[in-house]
């Protein structure tokens, strides 16, 4: 068993209680920092221990927070982004739902190194009952003095509050989600200028995922160079991992970086392996938006060697042959899933999610579905493929927010690495839209 | 101020200065297309991305290009920046990408459209779009809402520029309309059918880049290269009263504010000056109004080329005839 920064208790009956997290070790960090350390001696440590973002795009947390502007007269919020609702992404779920002081601890020792008074914890409308969790673990904290006025004596005062969404994928952006925060309608916003300069209200803000926040408490404790001795290279300390689909043991681990991903997969201890002893066809390794990569891809890089699970070696090959570690949503795929069904799934998700603002994102999202509807049941021209990937690149990369760039990868990285299931689904429309019909890579592709 | 090189072009700013506004200032054919942003509206812009540019070289500072092309409507000058705009393929490309995402939605029903003539989105396609189209679906269509006497809203050939919001915002006492929904179903609307009545409500009619807000009383009356612009003004109590005539013979068919070569609004007027005020009577007429060579108000004002005499004088008859080379009388 890898070592567990974040889960370690989670087994523990009535680890929720405030009175178990604390027989546990909870909150020593907040004594810690509020007691001994300055605010930037926490932001140091922070910065010491390479701890990269949870939410998807690894940005290293410590550099975004000594990113923040500090002018004066101005009041700085810490958010923190629990609108977690990325297909194939629910770790943060699991977190919150079952130890919800991690994540309460996080956020006062946070919020103390950044000089925030007022935090906010944004969470996903879906998740009323993991809200309720969070607000009765709050309002613990306040009755034993951890949040509110002068907490443990120390001079510092903090006010957490929980906002549900309304139920969108875009307020998980941490623009729309600050928009959304205010009331308004969640629209991303034009970058620069960032939260860190001109954030919720105005003022300088920094959105964090649960996991990074849930993290910070172990390294205050035990000092980033410890933690930054976990993992490999850049890819430093434990990541949470959502693993579902065809696979026997789906459900989240947490895992030290660097773990090879054949030993994830395969071993009991983890995923267990591909079902039913079923062929490993494709894996989409970080949630619905990185790319998806065919199963041989993702064991081994395009030179052969193995990857491990870190953002740098599954990353490894750029778009053409690798992926991304994005926010840990694994979703395995065995040789009974059609690729082009799974790329109109996810197309749709785009479509329905997109909020409209920008022309590529709102135009486009519903035309890359639109020509997989057509593909997927049997009205497909062999010309709608390169225009599909055409169209997806319009898209990236010309967008406001990454959501086109996520609606975009997944279209683009299944055409590349499974064209010929698109050609298939072309060449046999009959054959194709039989219900439970996968392309076997025995019929005939070539054209007359 | 900060000095930045714009197409191969230096040009200085204020900091702060957009870099579209930073292109304004050479004018010409280097400036992007923008069918969003309005500068006398704040916070618009960033939204039709028609005004994409690379930045090839951040600042003097840090000379690293940007990763992604810019909105450059929204993204602040740094001194020693380098854009690439029509000097770029990729910028180019992307454009052409953004006009057919506009279009593949948009119904496409100029002839009947009042806007004709005068649309953004015409031009904007006639520039960078191609003649086909690849988009084999069904197009998008919206129920018909209605939104007053005034004013006509046509859902359909939106582009979801949010202009017509961010005016309700700013200049007029109080928004009624907004954007409903998400994605390709969102919509201008008023949620509970109301009138979209205020003194200065008929300033979306002007702001709007295609025909989605069209003004009723016009409704159908001219094709706006029929009618003729002319400049005039009248003591209104409620806006400054300059104001630009469409007028047919003597009729006034429509009366909407002036706009300056980038389409956008000098002055905002009231739905008084706009709407009623529809008699030469009532208005000081300061002149005929200039508009741009290139636009299709300006067919047939313009005489041919002027060719030099002494070349045609020298070419063979069958040449000049061909040309239809006929001196006029000027």
């Amino acid at each position: 068993m890898g070592l567990k920064i974040l889960t370690e208790h989670i087994n523990v009956p009535g680890i929720n209680t405030l009175e178990t997290y604390r027989k546990m070790g909870g909150y020593r960090s907040v004594e810690k920092a509020l007691k001994t350390m300055t605010p930037d001696e926490v932001v140091e440590e922070v910065k010491k221990s390479g701890l990269r973002g949870r939410g998807g795009a690894g940005f290293p947390t410590g550099m975004k927070w000594s990113f923040l502007a500090k002018p004066e007269g101005k009041p700085r919020y810490l958010v923190c982004n629990a609108d977690e609702s990325e297909p194939g992404t629910f770790k943060d779920r699991v977190l919150m739902e079952k130890i919800p002081h991690a994540l309460i601890e996080g956020m006062i020792t946070s919020s103390y190194a950044l000089g925030a008074r007022t935090s906010y914890i944004y969470i996903r409308g879906e998740l009323m009952f993991v809200l309720r969790i969070l607000e009765k673990a709050i309002a613990e904290c306040y009755a034993a003095g951890l949040l509110g006025e002068n907490i443990l004596g120390s001079g510092y005062s903090l006010d957490l509050h929980v906002h549900p969404g309304g139920g969108a994928y875009i307020c998980g952006e941490e623009t729309a989600l600050l928009e959304s925060l205010e009331g308004k309608r969640g629209n991303p916003r034009n970058k620069p200028p960032f939260p860190a300069v001109w954030g919720l209200y105005g003022c300088p803000t920094v959105v964090n995922n649960v996991e990074s926040i849930a993290s910070v408490p172990w390294i205050v404790n035990n000092t980033g160079e410890e933690y930054a001795k976990i993992g490999v290279g850049r890819s430093t300390g434990t990541k949470l991992i959502s693993a579902s689909g065809h696979i026997n043991n789906p459900g989240v681990y947490e895992i030290e970086l660097g773990l090879p991903v054949e030993e994830f997969l395969f071993s009991d201890e983890y995923c267990g392996g591909i079902w039913k002893g079923r062929k490993f066809k494709a894996i989409v390794a970080g949630g619905s938006s990185v790319p998806i990569l065919p199963g041989e891809l993702f064991l081994k890089t395009a030179e052969g060697t193995p990857r491990v699970m870190t953002y740098e070696s599954l990353s490894e090959g750029g778009f053409v042959s690798g992926t991304m570690l994005g926010s840990g949503g694994f979703i395995v795929m065995d040789d009974t899933t059609c690729i082009v069904r799974n790329t109109w799934n996810f197309s749709r998700f785009y479509h329905h999610e997109s909020c409209g603002q920008c022309s590529p994102c709102r135009e486009g999202t519903g035309w890359m579905e639109k020509i997989l509807h057509r593909i997927e049941h049997g009205h497909g021209h062999m010309h709608d493929i390169d225009l599909l990937v055409n169209v997806s690149k319009q898209i990236e990369g010309n967008t406001i927010c990454p959501l086109g760039d996520a609606a975009a990868w997944p279209v683009a990285s299944a055409v590349r690495h499974f064209r010929h299931e698109f050609e298939w689904h072309v060449k046999h429309p009959e054959k194709a839209t039989a219900p439970g019909a996968v392309y076997s890579g025995a019929e005939d592709l070539a054209f007359a | 101020m900060a000095k930045i090189t714009f197409d191969g072009i230096e040009v200085e700013v204020p900091d702060g200065t957009s870099i579209l506004n930073a292109a304004r200032k050479i004018g010409g054919n280097v400036v992007p297309p923008a069918m969003c942003y309005y500068t006398p509206l704040k916070g618009s812009g960033g939204k039709c991305r028609a005004c994409l540019v690379k930045v090839t070289a951040g600042s003097a500072k840090d000379p690293r290009p940007m990763p992604k092309l810019v909105a450059s409507c929204v993204t602040p000058v740094q001194d020693g920046m380098v854009v690439e705009n029509t000097l770029s393929p990729q910028v180019m490309e992307a454009r052409k990408g953004v006009v057919e995402m506009l279009l593949i939605n948009h119904p496409l029903d100029c002839p009947v459209c009042d806007q004709a003539g005068e649309c953004d989105l015409q031009n904007f396609s006639y520039a960078h779009g191609t003649s086909g189209t690849r988009f084999e679906e069904e197009r998008r269509t919206f129920e018909r809402k209605d939104i007053g006497p005034l004013i006509q809203l046509h859902m359909n050939r939106c582009i979801l520029c949010y202009r017509c919001v961010y005016t309700a915002d700013q200049i007029t006492d109080k928004r009624v309309h907004g954007v409903l929904g998400r994605g390709d179903a969102a919509e201008i609307g008023t949620y509970i059918e109301n009138a979209i009545d205020n003194d200065f409500s008929g300033n979306v009619i002007d702001v709007c880049p295609v025909g989605a807000l069209t003004d009723k009383t016009f409704r159908f009356k001219n094709r706006v290269w029929f009618t003729k612009p002319v400049d005039a003004h009248r003591d209104c109590p409620k806006c400054a009263g300059k104001v630009v005539l469409w007028m047919r013979g003597s009729d006034v068919l429509r009366v909407t504010g002036r706009k300056n070569e980038y389409g956008e609004l000098v002055d905002f007027i009231c739905n008084e000056c706009r709407f009623e005020k529809k008699e030469v009577a009532d208005w000081t007429i300061d002149g005929p109004r200039h508009i741009p060579r290139a636009s299709v108000i300006s067919a047939n004002h313009y005489e041919l080329p002027v060719i030099n005499p002494q070349v045609i004088a020298d070419l063979p008859e069958s040449t000049t005839k061909e040309l239809q080379i006929i001196p006029r009388p000027f």
